[in-house]
C-alpha cells in the first residue's frame, strides 16, 4: 500500500483573474493528485492529496512556474488527514471575510488570442474584445472584489452557451476568465459621428478610412478615450493639436509591432522587453532618420533656438495592447498618433456621454463600444536608463500591482501624495498599492478621481487606514484633504512628511532598503520646514527622519508660480544675483524680455510675491533661458527637457563651482548661471554649453555626497526628484558616484518625479508608526 | 504674516481665539457686522481697523478707506449706515498736515455716503510703536427692510454677481508701495457701497441671499465662505469676471490671481437666479455699479467648493488659501 498525504495549501499574491485555478487544476491532473482548488478573499486555497513526492512536486511548482500574470507572494501549507480522494475539482469563489486578494493590472492581448482573432475559422475572428485568462482588461473594469464577473463592468453581458462552456471548463484557457465574451454575446463596436449619430459601414474599416483621409478619431480604449491621427499627415496632427489646445507637448505614437518600432527608432534589448511587455507602456525612444518620413514634425516638436540636430529626435512609442488597436493598425499600416482624449489639461474622458460632449469639437468620429470603463487609467510612460526601466508615469498595466515593502507596516496607511502628477498610495502589511496616475489636483475632475479613487482602493484592498500621510505644503489640495477627512477615515492619525524626504524614501522603498543614505533630491519645488521652497537638497535620511546636509543657495522666484511658467524670470533672478545687480546688457535673454525685465527684477529684490527657493529645477530653467532655449514653457519641465536634449554628448568640459559652509553646506547656483552666461556671450555653441552645465551639476552631486561621507555620512546615495528624469544628469552623476566608491540607488518601479511621492510618504509614515 | 492675509489662517485665528472667548449668537455667524433689535428697531453694528501702507495712494487714503470700509460692512448686512465713530492711533511725529488730509477725506467720504461721524478718540504712541497713523471706525446702521441676509443663505440655482471690475485696490496698493518699477494707470476702487446695495435690495425684495464686500482675500475668499457656509457649489465663469486691462497686466507681472486681490468698493451678491437680470440692471443703473456682471451660478455639487470654468472648458478648484499664495506647481 502506497502512503498518501494530504496538504492544505494557501497561495497569496496576484492569484485571481490570472488563470491560477486552471493552472492548479492542470498541475494536479497531470500529477494524478486528488483534492480541490478555490478562490476566497485571501487568495487561492488548495487541498491536495497523493504520494508524498508528487505532493511535494506540486507544492514546489506553485511558486516555481505559476501562470504568466500571477505573482505568488506566499505559499503556506499544513498537513491534513488523507481522505482517499483521487479526483481533483475546482470550487467556486466564496464571499465574506476580510479581503486579501490582489487585483491584477490590465494586460495586453496575448498571442493565443491574437491567433484566434486572425483565424477566419475561429468564432472570434476579427473580434475587437477577444481576451482570456492571460490577457485583457482587469483593473479598469473592476468595481469590487472578489474579482468575479458580476463585480466588473462585464456584468451586463450574459455569456452565450459557447462562452459559458469555455468559462466553466477547467481545461480551457478561458476557464474563469471574467471578461470572456465573443461576437455573439460580448461588447460591440460602433462608429459615431461628431455629435453621436451612428455612421454606416464596418466601424474599423470606416475608422481607418477616416484616419487615412487625415481625420481625427476618438477611440475608446482600456482606461479612457484616445485621440488618434495618422502620424505622417502633418495637417492631421496640426489639426489635432489646435483642437486639443495642446501646442507643444509631444504626442505618443502607436505602431503595429516591434518591427515597425525599429523602423522609427533605435530599440535596445531592454527597450524591446518593455515595448512588448504585458504592461505595454509608452517607451521613450531615440528616433531614427527614417522617422522623419513616417512621423510628422509636429508630433514631437523640437525645442530650442535652432531646432534639433538630426538623430536627436525622441519619440514616445507603444505597441497595440487591445485587440481593437491591433485591428486599427493592421488597417492603417502606418504609425498612428495616439494621445489622451482630452482638451488642454483636463483629465482623459472615459465615460461615453462625457467623451462625446467634451471631444465633439475635437474628433471627426468616435470609435466606441459598450463595455464601460470603471477606473480612468492613463498610459504609462517609461524610458530605459543604465539598462534599467525608469518609470516616468506609472499607470495602466502597472497599477494596482503591489510594491513589496521590506518591512511590514504596523497599521494600514493612506498616503495622499503631492499636487501635480499626483498619485496616492494605500499600504498595509508588506504591500504598498500606489494608485494609477491621477493628474493635477487643481482640476476639479482630477481631484474627484483622487477622492473617489481612494474610496475604491480602500474597498478593493479592504483597508481602514490608521495613519494618513500628507505633504508639508499647506496649500496642496491633497494636504487639505488629509487634514479634513470625514466619516470612517476621520479617526486616522495625520502624519506630515516633507516632500524631499518622501522622494528619497520612495527611492529607498523602490529598492527595498531602509537606509540611511545620502538622498539627493533634485526637483521643481517642495515645501521645506523653514517655509522656503526646497528642491536642490542633499539629505541624510532613513525612513524615519532626515537631516538637511546641503542645498542650493536660495534665490527669489519673482512672481511665484509665474516664475515656473516663465523660466526667464528665474534667469533674471539668478543673473541679478550672479552679477550683483549689474546684468550685462548684451545678454540676449535681457533683450528678449526687456519689457518686463526691470519689473521682475524688482519683485525679486523687494521680495514681493517672490518666495525663496533652493530648487534645482529652477536652476535648470534659468540656464535654459539664459542660453536662449526657452523663456516660457507650454508644459511642465519643458525647458529642462529641451536643454538636456541639446547637450553635445562628446563635450566633457565643465564649469567651476563652490560648495561653502557645512551642516548644511551651500551650493552656489549663481556660479553656474554666470558661467553659462559668459559662454553664451562668448558665442559658445549651445550644445556645448548644455553639456558643460550638465557635467557640472553631475560633479556637484558627486562632490556634495563626498563631502557628506567625509563628515561621517553613509556611502549609499539615492537619486530622486523630477530632475533625475534627466538621463544625461542621472547617468553622469551615477558614474561619478560609483567611481568614487558610492553605492547608487535610482528608481525602477515608481517615478522619481512627484508620482512617486505617495509611496515615500507611506513608508515614512509606516516607519514612524513602528517607532511610535 | 500668514494670519493677516485674510485666508484660512485668519479664519482659524478668529475662530480659535475670539469666538472661543466671546461666543454668543450674534457673533457666531462671523459676518461683517452684527444685527440685533433695540426697542422696535433692527440695528447693525460693525467695526474695522485700518493699517494700510502707504497711507496715501492713487484714488484715496487711509481716511476714506476707513469710512467706506465701515459703511460697506453695514451696507452688506442690509443696513442703512447712519453714524460712525473714528479712533486714531498716531505715531509721535506724524505730520499734522497729513492728519488734516486724512481727516478731510474722511469728512468728504462720510458726506458722500450719507453718514455722520459722531464720536472719536485719539492716542499718540512713541515713535516706532506704530507706522504713522492707524484708524479704527465703528458704525451703526438701521435695517428698514424685512428679511435677513447671510453667507449661509445661498441655494442651488442662485446667481452670483459682482458690482464691478475686481482687484483694483489691492494692485494699486502693491504698486503704490513704490518698490516696483511698474507703471500702471490704476486707482483704488474705494467707494461706499450703501448706494448700490440699496438699489439691489429695492429692485429684488426678498430675493437677495447675501452681499459681501470683497476685501481681504478678494472675490475668491468671499465665494469660498459662501460655498462652505451654505453647503453649495459656486461655479464661476472665468471669462465673465470683469478685470480691467491694467489690473490684469499688473497681476500677470506680479504673478497673482485677480480673484484673490482685495477690492474696497466692490460687492459680491448672491441672488435668486430668477431675478438675476433685474439685479444686474439695478446695479448697473447706479454709478458705483456700472461694471456689474453675472459671474457664476450656485450649484448643488460639489458642496463647499468654488470652481472656475476656464476658457477651454476646464474646471479649476478655487480654494481658500491657508496663507500667502505659494506655488503648488513644480
Ligand atoms: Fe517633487
Ligand atoms: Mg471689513
Ligand atoms: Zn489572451
Ligand atoms: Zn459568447
Amino acid at each position: 500500500m502506497i502512503t498518501r498525504v494530504r496538504s492544505v495549501i494557501r497561495v497569496e499574491g496576484v492569484v485571481q483573474g490570472v488563470g491560477f485555478r486552471p493552472f492548479v487544476y492542470g498541475l494536479a491532473v497531470r500529477l494524478g493528485l486528488g483534492g480541490l482548488v478555490g478562490n476566497d478573499e485571501r487568495g487561492v486555497f488548495i487541498e491536495v492529496e497523493g504520494a508524498p513526492a508528487l505532493v511535494a512536486e506540486f507544492t514546489a511548482a506553485l511558486s516555481a512556474s505559476p501562470p504568466p500574470l500571477a505573482t505568488v507572494e506566499r505559499v503556506s501549507t499544513r498537513p491534513a488527514t488523507a481522505t482517499g480522494e483521487t479526483r481533483f475539482a475546482i470550487a467556486g469563489s466564496s464571499g465574506g471575510g476580510p479581503r486579501r486578494t490582489l487585483v491584477s493590472p490590465d494586460v495586453a492581448t496575448c498571442d493565443d488570442c491574437l491567433r484566434e482573432m486572425d483565424d477566419p475559422a475561429d468564432r472570434r475572428y476579427g473580434y475587437a474584445f477577444v481576451n482570456c485568462t492571460n490577457c485583457g482588461p482587469r483593473f479598469t473594469i473592476v468595481r469590487d472584489v472578489p474579482y468575479d464577473r458580476p463585480n466588473t463592468t462585464m456584468a451586463g453581458f450574459a455569456m452565450c452557451a459557447d462562452c459559458a462552456r469555455e468559462y466553466h471548463d477547467p481545461a480551457d484557457r478561458r476557464f474563469h476568465a471574467q471578461p470572456v465574451c465573443c461576437p455573439a454575446c460580448g461588447p460591440r463596436l460602433r462608429l459615431l459621428g461628431p455629435v453621436g449619430g451612428p455612421l454606416p459601414g464596418d466601424p474599423v474599416e470606416e475608422a481607418v478610412r477616416l484616419l487615412r483621409g487625415g481625420g481625427v478619431l476618438a477611440v475608446k480604449g482600456l482606461g479612457g478615450y484616445h485621440l488618434a491621427a495618422l502620424a505622417s499627415r502633418e495637417p492631421a496632427v496640426a489639426a489635432l493639436r489646435s483642437r486639443k489646445h495642446r501646442m507643444e507637448k509631444p504626442f505618443a505614437v502607436m505602431v503595429a509591432g516591434l518591427a515597425a518600432a525599429r523602423v522609427l527608432c533605435e530599440v535596445d534589448e531592454a527597450e524591446e522587453r518593455l515595448l512588448t511587455s504585458g504592461a505595454r507602456p509608452i517607451v521613450l525612444l531615440r528616433g531614427r532618420e527614417e522617422s522623419a518620413r513616417l512621423v510628422a514634425p509636429s508630433v514631437a516638436p523640437s525645442g530650442g533656438p535652432s531646432g534639433e540636430r538630426p538623430g536627436d529626435r525622441w519619440l514616445g512609442v507603444m505597441l497595440p495592447y487591445t485587440p481593437l488597436h491591433h485591428l486599427l493598425l493592421r488597417g492603417l499600416d502606418a504609425p498612428m498618433v495616439l494621445t489622451s482624449g482630452n482638451v488642454s489639461d483636463e483629465p482623459i474622458a472615459y465615460r461615453d456621454e462625457d467623451a462625446l460632449a467634451r471631444l465633439g469639437g475635437v474628433a471627426d468620429a468616435f470609435l466606441v463600444h459598450d463595455r464601460p470603463i470603471h477606473t480612468r487609467t492613463d498610459d504609462s510612460v517609461v524610458r530605459v536608463l543604465r539598462g534599467r526601466e525608469l518609470p516616468l508615469r506609472r499607470s495602466r498595466g502597472y497599477a494596482p500591482r503591489p510594491l513589496p515593502l521590506a518591512r511590514a507596516l504596523p497599521g494600514p496607511v493612506l498616503a495622499c501624495g503631492a499636487e501635480l502628477k499626483h498619485t496616492f498610495c494605500v499600504a498595509r502589511g508588506a504591500h504598498a498599492f500606489v494608485s494609477h496616475h491621477i493628474g493635477d489636483l487643481e482640476n476639479y475632475e482630477t481631484f474627484r478621481s483622487f477622492t473617489e479613487g481612494v474610496g475604491h482602493f480602500l474597498r478593493l484592498f479592504d483597508v481602514v487606514p490608521e495613519v494618513v500621510a500628507h505633504d508639508l505644503h499647506p496649500e496642496y489640495l491633497s494636504t487639505k484633504y488629509a487634514l479634513a477627512l470625514e466619516g470612517p477615515l476621520a479617526g486616522a492619525r495625520p502624519v506630515a512628511v516633507q516632500h524631499h524626504h518622501a522622494h528619497v524614501a520612495s527611492c529607498l522603498a523602490d529598492n527595498g532598503v531602509a537606509g540611511p543614505v545620502i538622498g539627493v533630491a533634485f526637483d521643481g519645488l517642495g515645501y521645506g520646514p523653514d517655509a522656503t521652497l526646497w528642491g536642490g537638497e542633499f539629505l541624510v535620511a532613513d525612513l524615519v527622519s532626515f537631516e538637511r546636509a546641503g542645498h542650493l543657495a536660495t534665490v527669489p522666484m519673482p512672481g511665484g508660480a509665474a516664475a515656473v511658467r516663465q523660466p526667464w524670470r528665474m534667469a533674471a533672478a539668478y543673473l541679478d544675483a550672479a552679477y550683483g545687480g549689474a546684468v550685462p546688457g548684451d545678454l540676449d535673454v535681457v533683450r528678449r524680455n526687456a519689457e518686463a525685465w526691470e519689473g521682475v527684477l524688482a519683485l525679486g529684490r523687494r521680495g514681493v510675491n517672490a518666495p525663496l527657493t533652493s530648487s534645482a529645477g529652477r536652476l535648470f530653467d534659468a540656464v535654459a533661458s539664459v542660453a536662449g532655449v526657452r523663456d516660457v514653457i507650454g508644459y511642465e519641465g519643458q525647458a529642462a527637457v529641451e536643454w538636456e536634449r541639446l547637450a553635445d554628448p562628446a563635450e566633457t568640459g565643465r564649469y567651476g563651482f563652490r560648495l561653502t559652509g557645512s551642516a548644511p553646506f551651500v551650493v552656489h547656483g549663481t556660479d553656474l548661471v554666470a558661467a553659462v552666461a559668459e559662454d553664451v556671450r562668448a558665442g559658445t555653441e549651445t550644445g556645448v554649453v548644455s553639456a558643460r552645465f550638465h557635467n557640472t551639476v553631475a560633479r556637484i552631486v558627486a562632490e556634495g555626497c563626498a563631502r557628506v561621507r567625509r563628515a561621517g555620512g553613509p556611502s549609499t546615495v539615492a537619486l530622486s526628484g523630477g530632475v533625475f528624469q534627466n538621463a544625461l544628469l542621472l547617468v553622469r552623476a551615477a558614474a561619478l558616484l560609483e567611481e568614487d566608491g558610492f553605492h547608487v540607488l535610482t528608481h525602477g518601479r515608481v517615478p522619481p518625479n512627484d508620482g512617486g511621492v505617495s509611496l515615500g510618504q507611506a513608508v515614512v509614515a509606516g516607519a514612524r508608526d513602528i517607532r511610535h | 504674516m500668514a494670519h493677516g492675509a485674510g485666508g484660512k489662517a485668519t479664519q482659524s485665528l478668529v475662530e480659535a481665539v475670539f469666538l472661543e472667548s466671546f461666543r454668543n449668537p450674534l457673533l457666531e455667524p462671523l459676518e461683517d457686522g452684527a444685527v440685533f433689535d433695540a426697542g422696535t428697531q433692527r440695528l447693525a453694528l460693525t467695526t474695522d481697523s485700518y493699517v494700510v501702507s502707504p497711507l496715501f495712494f492713487p484714488g484715496g487714503n487711509i481716511g476714506d478707506l476707513a469710512v467706506n470700509g465701515t459703511v460697506n460692512d453695514l451696507a452688506m448686512c442690509g443696513a442703512r449706515p447712519l453714524y460712525l465713530s473714528a479712533g486714531f492711533i498716531l505715531e509721535e511725529g506724524f505730520p499734522v498736515g497729513d492728519l488734516r488730509r486724512v481727516v478731510a477725506s474722511m469728512a468728504k467720504a462720510a458726506q458722500a455716503a450719507g453718514v455722520r461721524i459722531v464720536t472719536g478718540d485719539t492716542k499718540v504712541v512713541q515713535r516706532g510703536k506704530a507706522d504713522g497713523c492707524y484708524v479704527n471706525t465703528a458704525g451703526v446702521g438701521l435695517l428698514d427692510r424685512p428679511g435677513a441676509l447671510g453667507v449661509a443663505g445661498a441655494r442651488p440655482g442662485d446667481a452670483v454677481i459682482v458690482s464691478g471690475p475686481v482687484g483694483e485696490h489691492g494692485v494699486t496698493i502693491m504698486l503704490a508701495r513704490g518698490e516696483l518699477d511698474i507703471e500702471a494707470d490704476l486707482v483704488s476702487d474705494t467707494a461706499p457701497l450703501n448706494g448700490p446695495a440699496a438699489a439691489l435690495l429695492d429692485a429684488c425684495p426678498g430675493a437677495v441671499r447675501c452681499m459681501r464686500d470683497a476685501t481681504r482675500g478678494g472675490v475668491a475668499t468671499i465665494l469660498n465662505e459662501i460655498a462652505r457656509a451654505s453647503g453649495v457649489a459656486v461655479v464661476v465663469e472665468e471669462d465673465a469676471v470683469p478685470v480691467r486691462r491694467a489690473v490684469r497686466g499688473a497681476c500677470e507681472l506680479l504673478g497673482i490671481d485677480p480673484l484673490y486681490v482685495a477690492c474696497e468698493g466692490r460687492l459680491v451678491a448672491v441672488v435668486d437666479g430668477a431675478v438675476a437680470d433685474a439685479a444686474l440692471a439695478a446695479l448697473r443703473a447706479h454709478p458705483l455699479g456700472e461694471g456689474a456682471a453675472l459671474v457664476g451660478r450656485v450649484g448643488q455639487d460639489p458642496p463647499g467648493l468654488v470652481l472656475l470654468k476656464t476658457g477651454f472648458g476646464g474646471t479649476r478648484i478655487v480654494d481658500l488659501l491657508v496663507g500667502d499664495p505659494l506655488p503648488r506647481i513644480c
